[in-house]
Parts: structure tokens; sequence; C-alpha cells
């Protein structure tokens, strides 16, 4: 469980599933039924093509460090310095997130290192898909 | 299509005093530039017919304050960038003839709140859900998320991104209204207290009080006005994504591509006649990505060129000439402040004058990199 203090998300219709799969332990993504593209966060539509014929799958968890900075300040629900991250899944969107299991510095939080989804309780009601570096790579 | 030099600003002030304001609300913030801008142009407030400013609701609260009644109103509020914004639509309502004179106005207690505008967290909003519970604690947690994927993928160093904090306040030096006019070295800024890596304070713009005011009319009437008038060439405006997790690229902006060339091909101008350029600097990675996606350097090269003291004074594109958001000052939506100093140039009344400076460019940013609005600026009449 996450330190307490932490803002909670309240979800929407439109993003209901992807509470519900973070909760099982599954990271659900959408797919544009015209392109085949995946994409986030969560809508019933493509952004791409505005179709409704889209799909909801379960991503694979895999991804890389795409960018992040590293917080010096307090915040509630944070312990200083902790870095605040945006992983790009091996699906193609990219999300913020932050990172568990890993010292929060430059030389330990290298850009594109391989990231996988650590799914982490917030409370009871709202898991957050945290990441960590993967398994192969450490 | 409007043309070139049509629509003109022929009153521009900022608030009597910025930085900390602690006398005034953020209303009276608004108000004061009004007056202040109204004043110098003779007008009274019963004869402007036009109001923009940012924010649901305030139109008519700005309105009713300074006792106007408008035939139009604008209160697209897309951030710190809104003012050019507001630029833009008023020179296209003018053109139309929705109004004849026009006033934007701009009041932020940044540092007081006084009256401020709340900013609660929404935690059915996208970004209450997908940003806000990973920590982000206002802009200098968000707006610097791409700057190491900038750096990574343009070769732009640590030191790079500490000069350009280092020009600025070169700048500022010279302008006693400034907030930070102390000279400071790279070594200053890459010692200073760590903020969000990979910036650290002198990286970060101000938190300040302050207010700007506008007022736009055709350039037939603007030689009635006892101003020097400055004329609008050109204008743009786009917006991309209100998360800057999503942006799509890290090292370019989407918004800064449609709404700075928008305005110079509008304007109808080469680059290389630009004298004077603003480029709103709320952290010091935002001139690199304005030069860049402004077309004023290649990709990859704007942190040379700012290196290489192009951007300082006497450089050949003098830029953030009042000392920018990281020196002057910064309410919050500092885009208004960028317009001011734009015109100041443009009028030859600036503490930091660019010598024969003819044509500006203003562009500015709203939210983090969520939107963008530039205006070309002369003072010649094409």
């Amino acid at each position: 469980m996450l330190a307490p203090g932490r803002p909670k998300p309240k979800p929407t219709p439109e993003t209901q599933h992807f509470w519900d799969g973070c909760k099982q332990g599954k990271l659900l993504l959408q797919r544009c039924g015209d392109t085949g593209k995946a994409y986030f966060p969560p809508r019933p539509f493509s952004p791409y093509t505005g179709t409704r014929n889209v799909e909801v799958f379960e991503a694979s968890g895999r991804a890389k460090l795409h960018s992040y900075v590293i917080h010096h300040r307090p915040v509630p629900g944070f312990t200083p310095p902790y870095a605040i991250a945006v992983v790009e899944l091996e699906e193609g969107p990219r999300l913020m997130t932050n990172i568990v299991d890993c010292e929060q510095t430059p030389e330990a939080l290298q850009l594109d290192m391989p990231m996988e989804v650590a799914f982490t309780p917030l409370d009871e009601e709202v898991t957050l898909p945290l990441f960590r570096p993967a398994k192969e790579s450490k | 299509m409007i043309r070139p030099g049509e629509i003109a600003v022929v009153g521009a002030a900022e608030s009597t005093k910025i930085g900390a304001v602690p006398g005034m609300s953020q209303i009276m913030l608004h108000a004061d530039a009004a007056l202040n801008a109204m004043e110098e142009t003779g007008l009274k407030p019963g004869d402007i017919d036009g109001v923009a400013c940012v924010g649901p609701m305030m139109p008519q609260q700005i309105a009713h304050y300074l006792g106007i009644t408008p035939k139009w109103v604008d209160g697209t509020g897309v951030g710190g960038c809104s003012f050019m914004l507001h630029v833009r639509h008023a020179a296209a309502a003018i053109h139309a003839g929705y109004a004849k004179t026009i006033l934007i106005t701009h009041g932020e207690s940044g540092k007081s709140r006084i009256n401020a505008t709340p900013r609660p967290p929404e935690p059915e909003s996208l970004n209450g859900q997908f940003e806000v519970p990973y920590g982000p604690f206002g802009p200098p947690t968000l707006f610097p998320i791409p700057v190491l994927r900038y750096m990574k993928e343009r070769g732009v160093s640590h030191e790079d991104l500490a000069m350009v904090a280092v020009v600025q306040r070169e700048w500022a030096g010279k302008n006693p209204r400034a907030m930070f006019r102390d000279p400071i070295t790279v070594d200053d800024v890459l010692n200073s207290r760590m903020i969000a890596y990979p910036f650290r304070i002198l990286q970060c713009c101000l938190v300040t009080d302050g207010g700007g005011a506008l007022i736009l009319t055709s350039a037939d009437r603007a030689k009635d006005f006892p101003t020097k008038p400055v004329y609008i060439l050109g204008t743009g405006e786009s917006v991309e994504t209100n998360m800057v997790s999503q942006m799509k690229d890290f090292t370019s902006s989407s918004a800064f591509r449609v709404a700075g060339p928008t305005a110079i091909e509008a304007a109808g101008i080469d680059r290389s006649a630009v004298d004077h350029m603003m480029i709103y600097d709320a952290f010091a990675h935002l001139p690199l990505y304005g030069l860049e996606d402004l077309g004023f350097c290649k990709p990859g090269e704007a942190a040379g060129f700012i290196r290489e003291g192009n951007t300082r004074p006497g450089g050949k594109l003098p830029l953030n000439t009042n000392g920018g958001g990281l020196s002057y000052t910064h309410t919050g939506m500092y885009g208004m402040f960028a317009l001011q100093e734009s015109i100041r140039q443009m009028r030859g009344t600036a503490p930091a004058q660019v010598p024969d400076a003819k044509i500006s460019v203003c562009h500015g940013v709203g939210g983090m990199f969520s939107a963008s609005g530039t205006v070309v600026f002369s003072n010649q009449k094409p």
C-alpha cells in the first residue's frame, strides 16, 4: 500500500474499465478499429479516426523509460526525492507513473531502460500502475 | 483575409507596480493596468466596446468593474499565452466590424494570492486520473518532464540549459522593473537549489503579482491616438494536450509548430527580418523549443545559438529583453508581459532598447506545452 495522502483518481464511465483492470493486475489499453493503433488515455472512440469501433485489450506491461523529473520538494503522500516519470509502453502509448524498486537518482534512471508494470494499491479501491526496472535488466 | 498592419495596438501598459503587490487584489491588478492603458490613449471606459480576459465568467467581472458595456467579449483561457490568442481574436473582431476599440486585460495575484484564482484538484479530470496521482506539484514538476528526452535527442547539456538563465539575467540587469537583476554565471545556476531534476531554482520562473492591458483598434483610427501605433502583422494559435505526458513529441511542441509559422506566414516576412523576439520562458528549456519550432534554428541548434551569444545584448536576435519570466516577472500567466515588452521595443521605449528594431515576434505558451499563441508586431505599416 502506498503512503497516505497521495491524490486519488476518480474513475469516470469512460475510464472505469482501466481502473478495474489495474485492480485485477491488468493494464488495459484500447485499440482503434480502423487503424489497429493503441491509444491512451481511455475513451470510447479512436483519437486517430473518430470511430467508435474500438476494443479493450491487455497490454504486455513492458515499457521503456521515456523521460522524468526528480522532485526534491515535499508533497503530501510522497517522500522526496522522487521521480515523476513517463514510460512508453511496448504498444506505443505513454503514461505518467512513478518508478519503484529503484534508486531515485539520475544515475539509476537511464532513459530508454526497460521497465515493467508494478501494480501498487493506493487503497482498497484504487490500484496504480507504477513501473519498476524490468527484471532481465537487473 | 485580414491584411498585415490592418490592426494596431494603441494602448499598452502594465500595472503600476509588479513583483510583490500585497495592496491589490487580482481584479484590481486587471483594473490598474487597464486604467493605465486607457490613460495613455485618452480613452474612457465608455469608449471601449470590446473586452477580453482569461477564463470563465471573467469578461463580465472585468467589464462591470471597469464600467464597460461591450459588444464583443472573449474569455479564451488556455493558460499564459491566452493574451496572444486574445490579440488574434480581437484583430479578427475589429476586421469583421464587431467592435472598434478592444481592451485586453490581465491581473494575477500569483504571489500575494489576494482573490487569486483557486486551482482545485479535480480527481475525475483526465489530469486528475492520469497525472496527479504520481505526485506532480505545480508547473515546476510538470513543465520540465520532457527536458531529459530533449537533452538526449538533441545533445544538449546541463550547462546549455543554465546558459539560458544567465543570458536572460544579463537583459534583466538593464531593466529597473525586473525582480532579479544581479548577474549570474552558469556555475551559479548549476549550484542553485534543486527543484525538480534537471531544473534548479534559477531555471524556474518567478512567482509574482502584476497586471497588464492592451488596447487595439484599426490602423486607420490609430493615427488619432497620442501613442505610437504598433501594427499587428500576423498571428497564430494552436493547442495540443492538457497533459504533458501525452505530448506527442517530447522534443518539439505541436502547438508551437502551428502557431508560430502561421503568424510568420500571415505577416509575410522572412525570419531574417525579425529584429527582436520574445519566447515565453516559464522554464529554461522554452526558448530552445521556441527557437527551433518557429524555424529560427534547426532542431538541435538552439542551445548553440544561445551559447554563442546571438540572443544576448548586442546579439543578432535579442531575445526576452525584459529579463523574461526567469528574471523580470511571472504572475502565473506571463504572456501579457511578453506582449508588453514587444510593444515597448516597437515603440522604442524599452529599458533595454534594441536599436532600430522594426519587427518583433512574440511567442507564448499555455499550460505545459498545451497551448500556444504568436503575434508578429511592427512599428512600420506595411
